[in-house]
């Protein structure tokens, strides 16, 4: 039977993916794509907390997540645009323009 | 036995995806597997008899967030595959697995929680649909929550049409010596 333990677990994983890829990639387009694998992640978490203690409040979180998450995609789009226009590339080693 | 296959099959799809999201040097290949990871993900919510949450992910997330980064790869050369320069990778493997390692240990621990389940907050009612159950406890108890979340939606909204629609109307990948060529030959004809 699967339990709660399953759910948190393959969530980890996700999350653990998406911890990677922020961590290992320098696109910035990239990087907002493992931003969304973790906050997937966490939704499944929330989810299946929901589920199994028969309670509403996790998917009440999850929905405010995915809001946030569809807001700092508009603005993060938004920024990545006028980025490109500037430099021409997206790639965060040409963004270091604050070096001392 | 329906529920466990289809867990199982929704899990390993699911991180296989992401992991080609993460891995993947082309945009296009990672786009995609990350809407098909998000199907999926639904598919979970689904499971979990979080119905609402479910179609709200189909909706929210391989709807309009997808649209959205794909309109936004129309801006950015998609086709071609992206040069990174990865310094350390060793290292982020390692701190990747470890932080892995650590969650999946403290996920599964038996969880001792009789308290918890005692005390639900907004209970699920018996004979109710979910998405009857989540608008009553959001109208009610989230009602403030929600309403800032749209405020929240509408600010991103004007922020995205401000930094997105200044200059629209110059091109950003073609250079634009090239449409000078096209205007030129439309004046010789």
């Amino acid at each position: 039977m699967i339990g709660l333990s399953h759910y948190l677990i393959v969530s980890a994983l996700i999350f653990s993916i998406g911890l990677v890829g922020v961590l290992r990639r320098r696109n910035l387009l990239m990087l907002f794509f493992a931003t969304e694998v973790m906050l997937n992640a966490v939704n499944i978490a929330f989810a299946a907390i929901s589920h199994y203690y028969n309670d509403l409040t996790g998917q009440m979180f999850a929905f405010f997540v995915i809001a946030i998450a569809a807001s700092e995609v508009a603005v993060g789009l938004g920024i990545l645009i006028v980025l490109y226009k500037k430099h021409g590339s997206l790639d965060l080693d040409d963004l270091a323009n604050m070096r001392g | 036995m329906y529920e466990i296959v289809a867990f199982y099959l929704f899990s390993a799809l699911t991180i296989g995806l992401f992991l080609v999201t993460v891995m993947s040097k082309n945009v296009l290949y990672a786009m995609t597997s990350l809407a098909a990871g998000m199907v999926l993900i639904s598919g979970f919510f689904f499971i979990l008899g979080a119905d609402f949450l479910g179609v709200v992910q189909l909706i929210v997330y391989v709807g309009a967030i997808m649209a959205l980064y794909s309109f936004a790869m129309m801006f950015f050369d998609a086709t071609r595959d992206i040069k990174e320069k990865n310094t350390s990778n060793g290292l982020v493997f390692l701190l990747g697995g470890l932080s892995a390692l650590v969650l999946v240990l403290m996920f599964a621990a038996p969880i001792h929680s009789e308290a918890i389940a005692a005390a639900a907050l907004y209970p699920m009612h018996e004979g109710v649909g979910n998405a009857q159950d989540v608008g009553i406890v959001l109208f009610t108890k989230y009602l403030i929550p929600f309403e800032v979340a749209a405020v929240m939606l509408l600010v991103a909204m004007i922020a995205g049409i401000i930094l997105a629609g200044k200059k629209m109307d110059t091109s950003l990948t073609e250079d634009m010596t090239a449409d000078d060529e096209i205007l030129v030959v439309k004046d010789e004809k």
